[in-house]
């Protein structure tokens, strides 16, 4: 039984500096369900969640349990009435054990050997979900899925009846999905509450039992999942049809843009990384690796830009020696990045939207003068950049971490495109997109093949790639295990690939 | 009774303006407690402060003469902070610009006439401070070395290396065996508003360098990188922003802008190089406290500078007047400082004290 039956949210509203994110929302969620929420870039769903959480205070409205009001002013009064929240972004202590993390979150810790005492309660716990999980690991040692467990065991051990995930899985391999959803079961089953929020419709449909759309901080609709599909909850929140697949015409590659000559790579770990890998990219092409993440990916994307050094081996754009050069140096040539981790990487948090969309690109002449910043033409660059990838931003002047995470990758987005690069090095670029602006950015990419841009795209996505790619290699181990062409038969053994149990001669025509 | 702690999503100016004005206050408030537990009565001895610094003419002109350094060293560590460069050794970068500079005005100064010689002298403390200030950057940015530790403990290798030198080899033959360099040559001493001991051109540098940087940090591209750099040092990296150069450049404009500061004091104040505690009345420090009250802007580091200087005067006279130990200005100055960061805390995070039982208790 439950301390928790039913969790409410009445008629809550919240804007920021006079700008609604959420306007008289409704919903409630009853024990052992799983209630999705889906919504545009921006529509509000995090702050709608953070307020829940007790991260935000409503302007107007109510939360009740088991229809009794409580209010909530911070994260440690949620964590006490029963409710717990896994962020996009972990939270972690990277230096500590996992032991050691959920210890430091619990709010029972004894002061002395806390360890000790924890241990006992979290194998329980473990056995119960079908956790799987070293304890005395670093966090710095695990992968995004085993890091994302530790966060829900925190929540559970705390005693949360509601566990809130913000787009848990936009950074877990198909695999930790499968057993991310397996933990879920196991949850409802035992009568706790879930709010999913995730922009892939798949998902929403396969785990949810109700799912709830918002709109520019409005709900527009409430749904069963058994009588809905893909494309009504697509139509629901895009307000049109969306397309989910895009056909790509055939165009004959140009001249060759990079060469990746038997590249060396060492790991944060001190492993190799990237183990002699070879390949060569042209103009027109777009270059799909796939693999599931970990395996070499990360390295060698942050090679080629300039931010790793390789241990051995060349890599030239358009004949120019560029390896272990500067990233502006990089850059300069032509290459632009849109990275794994947009909110480490990509952006400088505090400052504001228009001095983001320039980062790495201010000290080209047209937005600089000898010491100058050109301001006025960053400002319009920026509402240009705005417009085009429709991010959902009040004005360009706003603090960047403001905005919405699917805004900020638009940002990115926007910024690493608009200037046709000779060569785009893309990780996820869908990652925390939704339907509509996944659509927007993959027609984008196309655009970029035709006007002869070459492009190197990384994921885990094997729709996307096959989607979008002329040619794709599968990396695993930091080794290609094959490089094929799109339409190449042999690629149905694409998992067999990634896994690593089978391998295709490779032969890059060069 | 329960404390709840919220977090705050709408930060104004307005708001900030008053959190800042409150947290004085109420700093204020506590070091009347402090004043009461010495059997001084506090509202008479904050009057006097202020009255002090700012209700004489004579006050008031002293407050400015020591408003020049706080300013020129409090606005170079803002554009430090905001690359979160913690200079903490502003001090000894003010130590070096008077060394480099009284060894030209004691060496050269009598050679040249003062329109020359002037000029140079600010160009060697500038040079001096910002040598003394690309140290710690080198050794961040090579080694990995903390800047913290790195920039605090060269202040004390400054101050001995001082020493040494008045004591040694630089001892002046009029000084009767005591330490300290002979007096600068007529020419090299910089000229002072009469009636009072303000050297106008160090007070015009610093003003003109409060400017300049504010030009700097919002409006070019080295202030954009050192912003960048500040707020998210893997996205300078990302960026291609070099580390080493940007950290060398703002550690010598914050290490020369306080060399500038030497420079006034030696040469406008003191007149030869003497002892560092004499030189310096903790102004690196001080000036720590002037950024962090400006917000880091260097413009409002003008006001903050002035008014700091205000409680050094004011602490002054309230020690002589009414018997106070000399540690009087630095713990109304600590005092300050902690208040000022409690009201920044205050300003992001909205805490409320319950003393009913709720009514929906957790279990
Ligand atoms: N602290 C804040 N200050 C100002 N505006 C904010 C703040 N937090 C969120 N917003 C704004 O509120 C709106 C809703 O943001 P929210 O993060 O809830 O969107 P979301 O539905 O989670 O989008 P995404 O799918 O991109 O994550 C956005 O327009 C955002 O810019
Ligand atoms: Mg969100």
């Amino acid at each position: 039984m439950k301390k928790i039956q039913r969790l409410e949210m009445v008629d809550i509203s919240k804007s920021f500096h006079g700008i609604p994110a959420n306007k008289n929302i409704n919903l409630h969620v009853e024990s052992g369900e799983v209630l999705g929420l889906l919504g545009e870039n921006g529509a509000g769903k995090t702050t709608l969640m953070n307020i829940l959480y007790g991260l935000y205070q409503p302007d107007s409205g109510d939360i009740r349990i088991n229809g009794k009001n409580i209010r909530i002013h911070n994260p440690l009064e949620s964590i006490s009435h029963g409710i717990g929240m896994v962020h996009q972004h972990f939270m972690l202590v990277q230096n500590h054990s996992v032991i050691e993390n959920i210890a430091l979150g619990y709010k029972d810790t004894p002061f002395f050997f806390p360890k000790v005492s924890i241990r006992k309660k979290v194998e329980a716990f473990s056995k119960e979900f079908n956790f799987s999980i070293d304890f005395e690991k670093k966090i710095w040692q695990l992968s995004a899925g085993e890091q994302q467990r530790v966060e829900i065991i925190k929540a559970l051990l705390n005693g949360a009846d509601v566990l809130i995930l913000d787009e848990p899985t936009s950074v877990l391999t198909p695999q930790e999905i499968a057993e991310l959803f397996s933990i879920l079961e196991a949850m409802k089953k035992n009568g706790h509450m879930i709010i999913f929020i995730s922009h892939k419709l798949d998902e929403i449909t396969q785990i949810c039992d109700r799912v709830t759309v918002l709109k520019k901080g409005e709900i527009v609709g409430h749904a069963d999942t058994s009588d809905t599909d893909k494309k009504a909850l697509a139509r629901m929140m895009v307000g049109r049809d969306v397309i989910f697949n895009i056909n790509k015409e055939k165009i004959e590659r140009g001249k060759k843009v990079l060469t990746v000559d038997r590249v060396n790579i060492l790991g944060d770990k001190g492993n190799m990384a990237v183990k002699d890998i070879s390949f060569s990219l042209y103009r027109n092409e777009i270059f799909g690796i796939a693999g599931v993440a970990g395996n070499g990916q990360r390295e060698l994307a942050e090679t080629i830009t300039g931010i790793r050094e390789a241990e051995s081996g060349e890599i030239l754009i358009s004949d120019k020696d560029i390896t272990n050069k500067s990233p502006r140096h990089i850059y300069d040539e032509g290459v632009s990045h849109v990275p794994e981790e947009r909110i480490r990487f990509g952006i400088a948090p505090g400052l504001h939207l228009y001095d983001n969309a320039i980062l790495k690109q201010h000290h080209l002449d047209k937005f600089s003068k000898r010491m100058f910043i050109r301001y006025p033409r960053v400002k319009d660059h920026a509402k240009a950049l705005v417009k085009d990838f429709k991010v959902a931003a009040h004005t360009i002047n706003t603090e960047i971490k403001n905005l919405s995470g699917g805004n900020i990758q638009k940002l990115i987005l926007g910024r690493e495109t608009s200037d046709q690069p000779a060569l785009l090095v893309a990780s996820h670029p869908t990652y925390g997109l939704d339907v509509g602006a996944t659509e927007y950015l993959r027609k984008q990419l196309l655009d970029l093949r035709r006007q002869g841009s070459a492009i190197l795209l990384f994921s885990e996505d094997l729709e996307e790639i096959f989607e979008l790619c002329d040619r794709v290699a599968v990396i695993f181990d930091g080794e290609f295990t094959g490089i094929l062409d799109a339409d190449d038969p042999r690629l149905c053994d694409i998992g067999m690939l990634m896994a690593g149990t089978k391998r295709i001669d490779i032969q890059d025509t060069p | 009774m329960k404390i709840r702690i919220t977090d705050r999503d709408h930060i104004t100016g307005l708001r900030s303006l008053a959190a800042n004005i409150m947290s004085l206050a109420a700093g204020l408030l506590a070091i009347s407690l402090i004043f009461l537990l010495n059997k001084v009565n506090p509202i008479f001895a904050i009057s006097e402060i202020f009255s002090g610094s700012f209700g004489s003419m004579y006050g008031f002109k002293e407050t400015i003469t020591k408003a020049i350094p706080l300013i020129l060293i409090g606005s170079g560590l803002t554009l430090a902070f905001r690359a979160k460069f913690w200079n903490i050794g502003a001090e000894g970068q003010l130590l070096m610009g008077a060394v480099f500079s009284s060894w030209i005005g004691l060496n050269i100064g009598p050679h040249l006439p003062s329109y020359l010689i002037v000029p140079l002298m600010f160009l060697a403390g500038f040079i001096g401070g910002a040598l003394w200030g690309i140290i710690p950057a080198i050794l961040k940015i090579r080694y990995s070395i903390n800047e913290v530790i790195c920039t605090l403990m060269l202040n004390y290798i400054c101050a001995e290396f001082l020493t040494m030198l008045i004591v040694g080899p630089w001892k002046g033959k009029t000084r009767f065996g005591f330490p300290g360099t002979d007096n600068l040559p007529e020419s090299a001493i910089l000229g002072l508003i009469p009636g009072s001991r303000i050297h106008y051109a160090t007070l015009i540098l610093a003003l003109v360098s409060a400017v300049i940087l504010t030009i700097l940090i919002y409006k070019t591209r080295f202030g954009y990188e050192a912003r960048v750099v500040g707020e998210n040092p893997d996205a300078g990296k990302y960026a291609g922003i070099d580390f080493l150069k940007t950290s060398m450049i703002l550690m010598a404009i914050s290490g020369g802008l306080a060399g500038f500061a030497g420079v006034g004091e030696m040469a406008g104040i003191h007149k030869y190089l003497g002892y560092p505690a004499s030189l310096s009345s903790g102004y690196g420090f001080t000036a720590i406290i002037v950024a962090w009250l400006a917000k880091l802007n260097p413009l409002y580091a003008i006001f903050s500078g002035i008014f700091f200087a205000g409680i050094l005067v004011g602490g002054d006279a309230i020690q002589i007047s009414l018997g106070l130990p000399a540690a009087t200005v630095e713990i109304v100055n600590g005092t300050l400082l902690v208040f000022l960061i409690m009201g920044d805390y205050f300003l992001k995070h909205k805490v409320t004290i319950q003393f009913s039982k709720q009514t929906q208790g957790a279990s």
